[in-house]
């Protein structure tokens, strides 16, 4: 058992042994690729009061407030939208379609609408998070168990009872399934947009800026840090998950 | 008048020890119900009587989940009545109990405030709700840890927390759709006993179908067997046993008689293609 736990462990080991082994034959340019020990000791001095702690703060921010505003949108649409079949079917084209489009195929209208300020990277990201969640709500409420609706039916519950009580509930497991791709496309754009859109923060501008001076260490550094972000945020939608929808997969 | 209906429906089947004047409870009239136009019940007529348990057995697909979910409103008819002591069902307090008790159980509400569900939905308030819920346990002798959410209990447990469910309200009919038919056979032999002794103690009308002639028979009243689609009534015949039934009622010759002669019927019903 407690073995079965460090079997990650091999994967990150052999990861770094393959890094040493590149290096030392020199397969790339030594100034392309650092040894590990260089980017790990760029990304501690970064993370620990450096430029680069700042920026992880500021991309956290911009996909928090775009997963915020995304959710506090998609949510209550796609529960209307879910709980009315024949509405759905009617716009879910329109939805598909630009769900479909990469959102960074956006980012010219949203800079001409909202300007290059911050607004229109959260706003993109948003953009594409919300289809994403809206999507995954409306058919988490669709498919809700018809026994369970009829269940609630039969007990005498209002068409609104049976919404709230019921169909809301039973589409919570979808919606964190839509508030996980949802957040991990906010993320992102949200680094993309920091890369192009005239930025001076973010881990976006700080991979483009390392790259462009030539700082690998730093470069390398802020890829690991973004790693970091999205595997974190992955972890926190899991968690919650399990701790407000106990019953799913049961 | 139900009456009448009632005796010209169960036609050929001995009436000389019925009970005379047996009160109706839920009357159906003209009932008639398409399935992409194809007819599963058409103008049909039928008489439950009022305090009885009544087993609904036919052939595959003849429609008995059709007529329990048209009588408790969970689909529309096309025409005909369906009355509650002469009042609509919107006027009457029913219970359905689920084949499929773990989609009809709310996962995310522990058992307990499951059974209070339909307590709430009658807008009580938490005090009265909470005396209901402990009345009906205490009333059933159920130990069950009903703190625990649904998917930690058994298949058998769950059903019983459905079952309660459906009569924490005191309804006035209790339908049951094969509750039995997705547990073991040892459950299923201990759910039956309990669904006799909530009958006994409360006397509620109940409608049970059953894909099992043995259960339909040893726990009713009456058995209303139904023909091929679009259904008919077969035969209603009476089940003259003493309550409460038990593994001797299995052997006792009135009960293998009317299972012989229901097995009957209903193969008869089959073989009409
Ligand atoms: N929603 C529906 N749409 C179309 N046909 C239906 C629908 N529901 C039931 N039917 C058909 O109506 C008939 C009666 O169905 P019903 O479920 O009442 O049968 P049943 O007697 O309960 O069968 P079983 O023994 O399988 O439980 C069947 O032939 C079935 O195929
Ligand atoms: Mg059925």
């Amino acid at each position: 058992m407690k073995r079965e736990s460090l079997l990650p462990l091999v994967g990150v080991a052999g990861l770094i042994v393959v890094w040493y082994l590149a290096v030392w034959a020199r397969v790339v340019d030594p100034v392309l690729l650092p040894p590990p020990e260089a980017a790990f000791a760029a990304l501690v001095k970064g993370m620990a009061g450096g430029k680069l702690g700042y920026d992880f703060w500021r991309t956290v921010e911009r996909t928090a407030y775009a997963t915020a505003i995304a959710a506090v949108i998609a949510i209550p649409i796609g529960v209307a939208l879910g709980s009315n079949e024949r509405i759905y079917r009617s716009v879910e084209f329109v939805i598909d379609f630009f769900r479909s489009t990469p959102a960074s195929a956006m980012f010219p209208l949203f800079l001409v609408i909202f300007g290059v300020g911050d607004l229109t990277k959260i706003l993109v990201a948003a953009f594409g998070a919300a289809l994403v969640i809206l999507f995954n709500v409306a058919y988490g409420v669709m498919n809700a168990r018809k026994t369970r609706l009829l269940a609630a039916k039969v007990m005498g519950a209002t068409r609104f009872r049976v919404l709230t009580d019921v169909m809301l509930l039973e589409s919570l497991p979808q919606t964190f399934v839509g508030l996980r791709n949802g957040v991990s496309l906010a993320l992102v754009i949200v680094v993309v947009a920091e890369m192009f859109i005239g930025s001076t923060d973010g881990l976006g501008q700080r991979v483009f800026e390392a790259q462009q001076l030539f700082e690998m260490p730093d470069m390398y550094a802020a890829i690991f840090a973004a790693g970091a972000l999205g595997y974190g945020l992955n972890l926190l939608f899991l968690l919650m998950e399990k701790r407000f929808v106990h019953w799913s997969g049961k | 008048m139900g009456q009448a209906a009632t005796a010209k429906a169960s036609g050929a089947t001995d009436r000389s020890e019925r009970p005379a004047a047996e009160p109706v409870h839920i009357t159906i009239r003209g009932l008639t119900k398409c399935f992409q136009g194809a007819p599963v019940y058409d103008n049909f007529d039928l008489d439950v009587p009022r305090g009885r348990f009544v087993s609904v057995f036919g052939p595959n697909g003849c429609g008995k989940s059709t007529l329990i979910n048209l009588i408790a409103g969970l689909i529309p008819a096309d025409a005909g009545t369906i009355l509650f002591g002469g009042k609509p069902l919107r006027e009457t307090k029913i219970g359905y109990v689920f084949q499929n008790y773990r989609e009809a159980l709310f996962p995310w509400m522990s058992a307990w405030k499951n059974i209070e569900y339909p307590l709430k939905i009658a807008k009580m308030d938490a005090a009265e709700r909470a005396r209901r819920v402990d009345r009906l346990v205490a009333h059933l002798g159920v130990k069950i840890d009903l703190t625990r959410y649904p998917y930690e209990l058994s298949g058998g447990q769950q059903q019983l927390v459905s079952i309660m469910r459906a009569l924490v309200v005191d309804p006035e009919v209790l339908f049951l759709d094969e509750p039995f038919s997705a547990l073991d056979y040892e459950m299923t032999l201990f759910m039956r006993d309990q669904l006799q002794r909530v009958f006994n103690e409360t006397r509620t009308t109940m409608v049970l179908v059953s894909h099992d002639l043995e259960e339909a028979v040893y726990l009713a009243d009456r058995v209303l067997l139904l023909s091929r689609r679009p259904a008919t009534i077969a035969a209603f015949p009476d089940v003259l046993l003493p309550r409460p039934r038990s593994d001797e009622t299995l052997s006792d010759p009135a009960y293998v008689h009317l299972k012989g002669h229901c097995l009957e019927i209903f193969q008869r019903e089959v073989r009409k293609a």
